[in-house]
């Protein structure tokens, strides 16, 4: 089984995100950048399929020339490979602008199954791997949380509104991973230090073929008209009542009259 | 000097396994005073413990520079990396002194962390920083040697297989120089516990697993000898530097450890209309303390650097490990007085790193030693020691 898993790097979620003052995007100053979580639990299912049917994991990223600090902790985790996609012209690319391009370096590589994560935490849109099914003509199913290989199928899980919901999917496949899946491995330092050594194949546009004006900007169908910091948090209201009784009635009027939940 | 970014890789790997470890794991530790063998055994399995010894004995053969930043995080995420630092450098001797074949003995399974060597034996009850004066004798007869004598302070005893022992293979008033006639053993602590090694364990103010070391009879056979005889405590000294290094590193972990637990809850506790760190009371203690840990951070790299290269950084090891501790001190200080009564509160996070930073300026050398070490070795004033 050959694995492709497309993965992306976004903010550390446990950094506070500060929006530029006009509105034009985040301030990326100060930030850690990681591999985002859901995309961790898809690189550890295709080294759990390698680990019991063989083959390769490659791991693709599309993304400024930081973004390989993502594919490397795929590295280190055990991935075989990383491909590292960037072009000046991708500076504003949409979703679908994205996932074009990794459809293309999908196609060109062998691939028995492709996984992503369900969602990247930046932006929590949940496009690029059901549009990639739908460029490299493959059966796809989202947000699954168990796979298994068969001979050239899969059986997979989809956790839905009070059950489980069973598919059977014609490999090759596109699916994206839930995080209940599998808990990802941690690197070890050989890991790491391996990973320090593997070379990370860097493409452009040009290199995948691919016109710009089709995939980069230009061709964007989303435009980010305005990014807002979430609303401050007023200060709690402070009441001291004279009774027990009193602090009831307070508490009650304020449910009923200002948070109108009763 | 390193960049910010130089060791990104390894501080990220560190951190993924460390937050499995989170600090209600080291808390319910502390409190039963259990040894952390989850955390040590993820610690081996991922190859941490093994990142000094070379890649030919299955190790990382990395640089203390990477050594200590892997002790850093251990620390700087709420950890406390004590109970397993020693499998790290303990072996250095064996590697530095040690013939072939026990390189090749005991290297690749102390690599792979099958054997525990992290456990040294040189304190005595009546010889503590001056080694010279211990009283534990060697005796040759044949083909291995009898020791007796006890050893205090040997900290993991009860979580090690083999134990460096430094003992007395030449009596004081036959040797040319002091520090002559002792020698190093290494010593197998499964084929001997309870027969001729006794262990008795001491209780501390923190979770740290040491114990006094009863030696009767205790045979060790001379291919188990590291070194020439009545070499020993050469043999040991060049290993001090690794280790003033490494536990000045875990000092800048727990340092930053401190300052980054105290900034946010300074930040989040509201006391008179307004977050208490808006008041310069308590802004300035941590400013203080976080410029007196990155200062020493950068000497414990200074001192990386130089024994990394091969080069003597005796002065620069043993000043990394007395800043460090200051610094580790200073910030749990001032992270208390920030926490206020939850600082001392069992279920808050300072308290237990208040007790365990402490111990670094007492242990693995007392902070007089290193001034005693600079004021003769790098000042040139008489020698007090």
């Amino acid at each position: 089984m050959d694995v492709v898993v497309c993965v992306k790097q976004v903010p550390d979620t446990e950094q506070p995100i500060r929006v530029r003052a006009d509105g034009s995007g985040i301030d990326e100053q100060g930030l850690n950048w990681i591999l985002n979580y859901y995309d961790e639990h898809a690189v550890e299912e295709a080294l759990r399929v390698r680990e019991r049917h063989g083959g390769t994991v490659t791991v693709v990223c599309v993304g400024p020339p930081r973004a390989t600090e993502a594919l490397r902790t795929a590295l280190a985790m055990g991935a075989d490979e990383a491909v590292h996609v960037w072009d000046p012209a991708l500076e504003g690319a949409d979703h679908l602008g994205v996932s074009r391009v990794l459809a293309e370096v999908v196609r060109r590589m062998p691939h028995d199954l492709v996984l992503c994560g369900r969602l990247a935490t930046d932006d929590n849109a949940s496009v690029v791997g059901a549009a990639l099914a739908e460029y490299l003509g493959l059966a796809q199913a989202t947000a699954i949380a168990k796979l298994e290989i068969g001979d050239g199928v899969a059986t997979v899980e989809r956790e839905v509104e009070g059950g489980v919901e069973v598919l059977r999917v014609p490999l090759p496949a596109v699916f994206t991973v839930e995080r209940t899946i599998n808990e990802p491995r941690y690197p070890t330092l050989p890991g790491i230090m391996k990973a320090k050594r593997k070379e990370i194949r860097t493409l452009s546009l040009q290199d995948l073929g691919l016109d710009p004006a089709q995939v980069g900007a230009a061709a964007a169908r989303v435009r980010y008209a305005r990014f807002d910091p979430p609303p401050r948090r007023e200060a709690g209201r402070v009441v001291t009542p004279e009774s027990p009784e009193e602090g009831a009635r307070l508490i009650a009027q304020f449910l009923q009259d200002t948070a109108k939940v009763l | 000097m390193p960049g910010p970014d130089s060791y990104r890789d390894l501080r990220e790997g560190v951190r993924k396994l460390c937050a499995r470890f989170p600090e209600s794991y080291w808390r319910e530790l502390d409190e039963r005073e259990e040894y952390p063998e989850a955390f040590v055994r993820a610690m081996t399995e991922a190859g941490y413990l093994a990142a000094l010894i070379p890649p030919e004995y299955g190790g990382a053969g990395l640089g203390v520079a990477e050594a200590s930043v892997i002790l850093e995080e251990v620390h700087r995420s709420g950890g406390n990396a004590a109970a397993c630092h020693a499998q790290m450098y303990v072996m250095g001797a064996i590697l530095r002194h040690g013939t072939p074949e026990q390189k090749q003995r005991y290297l690749p399974p102390i690599a792979r962390g099958e054997l525990r060597l992290q456990a040294f034996a040189v304190t005595e009850p009546e010889a503590g920083s001056d080694t010279p004066s211990i009283r534990t004798t060697a005796v040759r007869r044949g083909d291995r040697y009898v020791i007796s004598g006890q050893k205090v302070w040997i900290s993991r005893v009860q979580h090690s297989d083999l134990m460096l022992l430094l003992a007395r293979t030449t009596p004081a008033d036959q040797t040319r120089r002091r520090g002559e006639g002792l020698s190093l053993f290494l010593v197998d602590l499964r084929a001997n516990l309870g027969k001729t090694v006794h262990v008795r364990p001491i209780r501390t103010m923190i979770n740290h697993h040491t114990a006094e070391v009863f030696l009767e009879d205790l045979e060790v056979p001379l291919e188990d000898r590291i070194g020439e005889e009545g070499q020993g405590f050469r043999c040991i000294l060049d290993g001090m530097n690794v280790e003033r290094i490494l536990i000045a590193a875990e000092c800048v972990g727990d340092g930053d450890y401190f300052v980054d637990r105290a900034v946010a809850y300074a930040k989040e506790r509201r006391v008179f209309g307004r977050p208490i760190g808006q008041n310069q009371g308590v802004q300035f203690p941590l400013a203080q303390a976080y410029a007196r840990v990155r200062a020493a951070d950068l000497m414990r790299f200074r001192a990386a650097e130089l024994y990394d290269a091969g080069l003597p950084c005796g002065p620069e090891a043993n000043m990394a490990k007395l800043l460090a501790a200051e610094a580790s001190w200073e910030a749990a200080n001032a992270a208390l007085q920030t926490f206020g009564g939850y600082g001392f509160a069992r279920e808050y996070p300072i308290e237990r790193k208040f007790r365990e930073t402490r111990l670094y300026q007492v242990a693995p050398v007392s902070t007089n030693l290193v001034l005693a070490y600079l004021a003769h070795n790098v000042l040139g004033l008489p020698r007090s020691y």
